[in-house]
């Protein structure tokens, strides 16, 4: 625990290159009378192009640290600053707006929208920050064919594989190009083989796109690639691994 | 718009069947008032051919006459109508507008037959008319409401005591078999009376018609007589002689017992004598049904500004029945509407309040990926409109379809207030006020039904929708 404390500690510090800038950090859920702490004053700092990944057991909190990250979730108490920008102090429209410009998620089970065909959700996040036609299809069209689905532009998810609509969530997270994707169990719901493409599929674009990657997960695979890895025990930050990121 | 559009009618047919039974929903309702309010534009059209056919649009009245004049209207008489209808005619607003305009005498006595075997007397309502300007009020048809315009030869300008009765004082007075009418009792012999005049009148009358006729001027006119007392505007009584020309049927039984038309000039000489003839009123007919309030705001300032004692009146004062029968069909309308209403709202509610509950979790997706919430708000709403606007347009198109087989088929009824049948037909095409209305309300009522959805599922927490399963 002590070790803990003191890289805790550590990653405080004001870093001018982070991205995401948590700070004593803490989030409650209430339940009628009961009330159930989920986050016990988490600060750190996660620094830009980073492939950072969050672990830790089933109900430790990971998805709600996510979630604050994402600015989808407001903390109880602390601060939760993301490419500069103090979430709480944002109105509920100007997140939204902040969320379509500088965010990507990728969900466990892939969350795609089922009437639209590979190509148009890809092409969804581009046409929420208003982008002109041209210039969304050129993105469009390469973003499919980096994730290897430009033969599937045209199909709706339910005729996609699961891998092949994880490959689609994750075009879809990064073709606008945003400061940084939360993947939350990205390869849950896929098999070893598939969950292992995916994740070389994410390493490779988040190399070629420099874009920060936080990740929730349980996968030993997807801890192996990380550049850090921050470990969470119930709803409070124990470690933060520097890895080698391969 | 573009993707909404796209995503609201793809999630449409994704939920065909669901879809298809809120449509329908609102295609019944569309349909039921379209049916339902084209029937009732076809009856206002209807009454108000009627109306105007028989009373014109305006007529123009010695003020105090509305209300009053019933009891003596020769009390109320216009002098120099003559000169009141040349000005109307010549005034640049109102003389263009102007179909028919004539003079009318109105006035109530007694008809007696005392012809051959049969002695009878009845009260009747009278009213003096130039047949052939009746004629022309009789082909108005600005609506293609009417039945069709048959020729009247039972007046005519040529014969000036010549006239028409209804069948009902017609069977009073014994006259059904010199008028050739079916199904008349014959009168008792012991009380060939109605009942409404006395013994006393009767001798008078018949006196009278024996005294002023002795000229025997009916000589060998093949059709039948009646006499017709009357007091006159200075209280004398007077009698004429009527041609009864024949017998029409009047829509209400009270009328159709005390009904007399005759020629003008027969009943200002009646009611006047020797004296000043004088009309009861002025009838206009216009052209145009919309010109009604132009035309009668006109006279009424033409008269103020010439100090004439005058009062203008419309066919619906007139005629009350007229605006009771059309206060009843809009407040079918409005319940039959009100019906229609919630049912479409409650079905756009029930189908986009499921929508909203299988799709909670895509509705947090698309928050997470910055949709805001209005535009959460707006996806679901144009989806109900959606439902709404093709269910609304289906049901408009068969409603119109209906109505062209219903109208083809040669179907007749008798309207309230007429005498005889008349073509049923339901005026939904070229209706667009009422189409447009009816397509309008319902798109209205769904989206304010989508609305409460809508919103529900754009201000759940983007957490909690991506938690949904």
């Amino acid at each position: 625990m002590a070790r803990a404390a003191v890289l805790v500690t550590a990653a405080t510090a004001a870093n001018p290159a982070a991205v995401v800038r948590l700070r004593q950090v803490a989030k409650t859920y209430r339940s009628g009378t009961l009330e159930v702490p989920a986050l016990r004053g988490i600060s750190f700092e996660i620094p830009s192009h980073r492939f950072s990944v969050v672990v830790g057991a089933s109900g430790s909190g990971k998805t709600t640290l996510l979630n604050l990250i994402g600015s989808i979730d407001s903390p109880s108490s602390g601060t939760v600053e993301v490419c500069g920008e103090e979430i709480a102090a944002l109105s509920d429209d100007a997140l939204s707006d902040f969320r379509a410009r500088n965010i990507g998620f990728i969900f466990q089970t892939f969350s795609l929208v089922p009437v639209l065909s590979a190509y148009e959700n890809v092409e969804y996040p581009l046409l929420l920050v208003g982008m002109p036609q041209a210039e969304r299809r050129r993105r469009t069209l390469a973003m499919l064919e980096a994730v290897g689905l430009t033969g599937q532009a045209h199909q709706r998810p339910n005729e996609l594989s699961g891998g092949q609509r994880q490959r689609v969530a994750i075009a879809r997270a990064l073709v606008k190009e945003p400061q940084v994707v939360l993947a939350d169990e990205p390869t849950a719901n896929l098999d070893s083989a598939t969950g292992a493409s995916i994740i070389d599929l994410m390493r490779r674009v988040q190399v070629q796109s420099r874009t920060t990657f936080i990740f929730a997960t349980h996968d030993p695979k997807l801890m192996s690639h990380a550049d850090e890895t921050f470990v969470i025990r119930d709803g409070e930050l124990v470690e933060h691994r520097k890895g080698d990121g391969r | 718009m573009k993707l909404l559009l796209k995503i609201a009618f793809r999630n449409m047919l994704r939920n065909l069947r669901r879809s298809l039974m809120t449509g329908s929903a609102v295609a019944a309702g569309a349909l039921a008032l379209l049916l339902f309010g084209g029937f009732a534009a076809y009856i206002f059209a209807g009454l108000e051919t009627n109306n105007v056919q028989r009373i014109g649009h305006l007529t123009v009245f010695r003020a105090g006459y509305f209300l009053l004049g019933a009891g003596n209207p020769a009390a109320y008489g216009i002098d120099y109508y003559r000169d009141v209808i040349a000005l109307i005619e010549r005034d640049p607003v109102v003389g263009p507008m102007i179909n028919v305009i004539t003079p009318t005498q109105s006035l109530v006595g007694i008809a007696g037959n005392f012809s051959g075997s049969v002695e009878a007397s009845k009260t009747f309502l009278g009213t003096g008319l130039i047949p052939s300007n009746r004629e022309r009020m009789r082909q108005w048809d600005e609506f293609r409401a009417s039945a069709g315009y048959v020729p009247d030869r039972r007046m005519s300008d040529d014969d000036p005591s010549r006239g028409e009765i209804g069948v009902g004082l017609a069977r009073v007075l014994g006259l059904c078999g010199p008028l050739g009418l079916h199904g008349c009792p014959a009168l008792p012999a012991a009380r060939s009376f109605s009942g409404e005049t006395t013994g006393a009148a009767q001798r008078d009358l018949t006196d009278l018609a024996a005294r002023d006729l002795a000229a025997g001027a009916q000589g060998s006119n093949p059709t039948p007589q009646i006499d017709l007392l009357a007091a006159t505007a200075g209280g004398a009584p007077n009698v004429v002689q009527l041609a009864v020309g024949g017998a029409e049927p009047q829509g209400v039984k009270e009328l159709d017992d005390n009904f007399v038309a005759m020629p003008l000039g027969l009943a200002q000489q009646l009611v006047y004598g020797r004296g000043e003839h004088k009309a009861t009123g002025i009838v206009l007919q216009l052209h145009r049904s919309e010109d009604l309030p132009a035309a009668h705001a006109r006279l009424t300032t033409l008269f103020r500004q010439k100090h004439l004692d005058l009062e203008v009146r419309d066919f619906g004062e007139l005629s009350p029945f007229y605006g009771q029968v059309k206060n009843m069909f809009s407040a079918i309308f409005l319940f039959i509407a009100l019906v229609m209403g919630v049912i479409v709202l409650f079905a756009v509610v029930n189908t986009m309040t499921m929508n909203v509950m299988e799709r909670t979790n895509e509705v947090g997706t698309i928050r997470a990926l910055g949709v805001r919430r209005a535009g959460i708000r707006s996806q679901f709403t144009v989806e109900g409109v959606l439902i709404g606007a093709i269910g609304a347009t289906v049901g408009a198109v068969l409603a119109l379809a209906i109505a062209a087989l219903v109208n083809h088929a040669g179907l007749t009824w008798i309207p309230p207030g007429n005498a005889t049948a008349v073509p049923l037909r339901l005026d939904v095409a070229g209706r667009a006020a009422l189409v447009g209305g009816a397509w309008l309300g319902l798109a209205i009522v769904t989206t304010l039904a989508a609305l409460l959805p809508a919103n529900r599922a754009a201000r759940l927490p983007v957490v909690d929708a991506l938690r949904h399963v």
